[in-house]
């Protein structure tokens, strides 16, 4: 079958699509394939479809596992991420709730006390502060509190950080918040293939993981190897991944950053300033200090990059983790952190702008941090 | 019901039966079952049917009933002790006088159904398999404790016992998760989701009645009101103080809490409502505690002594049950007298066998923060020096 796949050429035509997914459901989704194809002839997948893959693949394999959430069934999924489950799981394991996120993030949590996978949606992580605390004082503290006598193998997931234009109350980011939290397991997804294989980590993990994504990076396709694209694909929680190898500077970045990071790393080195490493975190729980100290060690300087808020960050933790190891004698030169500002998100698109890090703004610090000595 | 009538309810039961002749038993003496009129005033319901007021039992059942409730007290009586001499810490929340809830419930259920409550959780974990010593032990925070000394009074657990919560009102929804996982699985059970008066005002407790309804869930939620969340009586807290009609959409019965036989007939009867397909119901235990809300609590401040002594005197649970054994000739006076003397020898040899379990492992500190400790390769302590590595 898979073999068959690969030969298909994608039925792109909506109206095609549509009529073929109406008459046939079942040979629909087999055929039209949620990939497409570069000009190299390689795979390539959108973030959508690499985290719709991997709840099909999931909720396939293992019939414990199960998805609840605002609009995830019969909307399809508020950004469509979840298109198609409903038909094809049925409603006992494609749930629509209603809009009480503490009960249904509770729900969930007792539900996997119980003994089930769930899945549980946020229609984007700001909502799920309503539920912060089933997350953390019920699904990340109970197998500790109960000398694991109570086990948690609940997945949270949903579209964390700036939208477009969605303004304050919905467009924050709550890496540093859970990845704060000992007992959960945080990951944020950059590509399609991080998308993909986390989430199915995640979903197979015992242990209760919130699973960051991102909504800007949802349509974006992105490159999928032979390996991605098979049912048993998992990337590993707590390990990053460098993305780019380089030798003048290290710049460090997780999620929708970690494509303005290596945008900049190109341009700079078009520009022929330097060669810049680029990691994508791909976990900020586990934190894999491991991987951005062996890449300091080799190019003495450190950027952080993230879109969260500046105080008690992402980047706050890596500066202080990187100078309490022994990076800290390889440094060349403070260790800098290009952050979200520290104010509401506004509306305005050029105030948005000036809200959260682009490719402009990595360059013109990277380029700064390189021209600094220490003592000098 | 109990607040307006100042009569025993005890003594209305056994005066229901006016001679011991009137107690049906059956011939053959092989079944030795005994039917209990209970009061008529036991039940009021809401959109349902009320139980029936004639219960069913086996003389065995009755004495276990009394036998579970002596030693929850007396476990009680201990832990307030081991408290006062501070060999307990923090929070302990005792049960001193609501033990007919736990011991009724219990048996009228099965190892299959779910209970979860809040922290007032001793008596349900004796109830669901707990050893006292392992509560005991818990309680002094050392490694024969039920969740290995790292939960305390707030947070035991068995395996058909969700806890033990500490945030109020969290466990509503989990419990109705707990149920949802019931259904989902086919199992033919229900679970019992407990909550006091005070928590029954949370917007979640509302949340899950929703879903419960709406999904068929097989979830029985349960508040028990002993009429104070902590310092405030209900009537401070709440809107509408009949508990049991919160549920709106979803039918309730008020049960008198402090009678054993009356939260056994209406927890049958909810488990065969809901596992029959009803969908949630909601029972209403209206009982009392002697103690304060906790032991940093004298519980002396928002209510009179007299009515404390009062509910001690009329409607104490063990009191209750012991008349009808004897007015029904269960059994004699001095083999009640011996189930007391055995309770109190099994608390104070558990209180030993707890005092001699040593602290936990320093090792244990590390452990179960996630499930087998994978994938997480070390955790950090108080300072860089202080990591382990797994």
């Amino acid at each position: 079958m898979s073999s068959m796949l690969k030969k298909a050429v994608t039925v792109s035509i909506p109206s095609v699509r549509q009529a073929l997914a109406r008459s046939n459901p079942v040979l629909a989704n087999a055929l039209l394939a949620k990939r497409s194809y570069n000009s190299k002839g390689g795979v390539e997948m959108t973030v959508r479809d690499a985290l719709n893959s991997a709840l099909e693949e999931e909720m396939t394999a293992d019939e414990k596992v199960y998805l609840l959430g605002e609009e995830v069934g019969q909307y399809n999924g508020a950004y469509k991420v979840s298109k198609g489950l409903l038909d094809k799981f049925g409603p006992k394991r494609v749930i629509d709730t209603p809009i009480t996120e503490s009960g249904f993030c509770g729900l969930a949590v007792g539900s996997a006390f119980a003994g089930l996978k769930p899945v549980c949606e946020f229609m984007t992580w700001n909502f799920a502060m309503q539920a912060i605390d089933q997350i953390v004082n019920s699904a990340a503290k109970t197998h500790y509190m109960s000398g694991g006598n109570v086990d948690c193998p609940i997945t949270f997931r949903g579209p964390n950080g700036a939208a477009a234009g969605v303004a304050a109350q919905h467009s924050q980011c709550f890496a540093a918040w859970y990845g704060s939290v000992p007992g959960l397991k945080v990951v944020s997804p950059w590509n399609s293939e991080d998308a993909k294989g986390l989430l199915k980590a995640a979903i197979r993990d015992p242990n209760p993981v919130v699973v960051l994504e991102n909504e800007l990076m949802y349509g974006i396709s992105f490159p999928m190897s032979e390996a991605a694209l098979s049912k048993d694909f998992v990337v590993e929680i707590g390990k990053a991944k460098i993305e780019k190898e380089g030798t003048d500077i290290t710049i460090v970045a997780h999620s929708r950053a970690v494509g303005f990071a290596l945008e900049a790393a190109q341009l700079l080195e078009k520009e022929g300033i330097c060669s810049a490493e680029v990691i994508n975190l791909r976990s900020i729980r586990p934190l894999d200090t491991e991987t951005i100290i062996k890449s300091v060690k080799k190019t003495n300087r450190l950027v952080t990059v993230e879109g969260g808020w500046p105080q008690y960050g992402v980047g706050s933790e890596i500066c202080a983790q990187i100078m309490e190891s022994e990076a800290f004698d390889h440094l060349d030169a403070p260790v800098v952190r290009v952050t979200g500002a520290d104010v509401p998100t506004p509306y305005a698109q050029n105030l948005e702008a000036y809200a959260f890090p682009d490719t402009e703004v990595i360059a013109r610090v990277v380029k700064r941090t390189l021209n600094k000595k220490i003592g000098a | 019901m109990l607040s307006t009538q100042k009569i025993s309810l005890a003594k209305v039961a056994a005066k229901a039966f006016i001679t011991p002749l009137t107690v049906r038993t059956f011939a053959s003496s092989a079944v030795r079952n005994v039917s209990i009129n209970l009061h008529k005033n036991s039940f009021e319901s809401y959109n349902c049917d009320a139980p029936a007021l004639d219960v069913e039992i086996s003389k065995e059942e009755l004495v276990r009933m009394y036998k579970s409730m002596v030693t929850m007290r007396r476990m009680e009586m201990a832990s307030d002790g081991l408290y006062k001499a501070k060999l307990i810490r923090g929070f302990c929340h005792l049960c001193t006088g609501q033990e007919a809830v736990a011991v009724g419930m219990e048996t009228a259920l099965t190892a299959e159904d779910k209970i979860i409550t809040a922290y007032r959780c001793h008596g349900f974990t004796y109830m669901r398999g707990g050893s006292i010593t392992s509560i005991l032990a818990e309680l002094l925070g050392r490694k024969a404790g039920i969740s290995g000394g790292k939960g305390g009074s707030m947070h035991m657990f068995t395996p058909n016992f969700f806890g033990g919560n500490g945030i109020v009102g969290a466990q509503v929804p989990l419990g109705a998760g707990i149920a949802f996982a019931q259904k989902y699985q086919g199992h033919k059970a229900a679970t019992f989701s407990l909550y006091g008066d005070g928590a029954s005002n949370q917007g979640q407790v509302f949340e899950a009645y929703n879903m419960a309804k709406l999904w068929e869930l097989p979830a029985v939620f349960v508040c028990e009101n002993n009429r104070y969340g902590m310092g405030t009586a209900a009537s401070r807290s709440s809107a509408n103080t009949s508990y049991f009609k919160r549920g709106d959409y979803i039918p309730g019965l008020k049960v008198n809490g402090m009678d054993v036989l009356a939260v056994h007939q209406a927890v049958a009867y909810a488990k065969e409502w809901t596992v029959s397909g009803k969908g949630p119901l909601l029972l209403e235990m209206e009982t009392y505690r002697y103690g304060g809300h906790s032991m940093s609590d004298p519980g002396t401040t928002y209510r009179t002594r007299e009515e404390i002594q009062h509910m001690r005197s009329n409607n104490d649970p063990i009191t209750g049950l012991k008349q009808r054994l004897l007015e029904f000739n269960i059994i004699t006076e001095d083999e009640m007298k011996a189930i007391d003397k055995a309770a109190r020898v099994e608390v104070d040899q558990a209180v030993e066998e707890a005092k001699a379990s040593g602290e936990p492992d320093l090792s244990e500190f590390w452990t179960q923060i996630y499930q087998k400790d994978a994938g997480v390769p070390s955790v950090r302590g108080r300072e860089p020096e202080e990591m382990h590595y797994y």
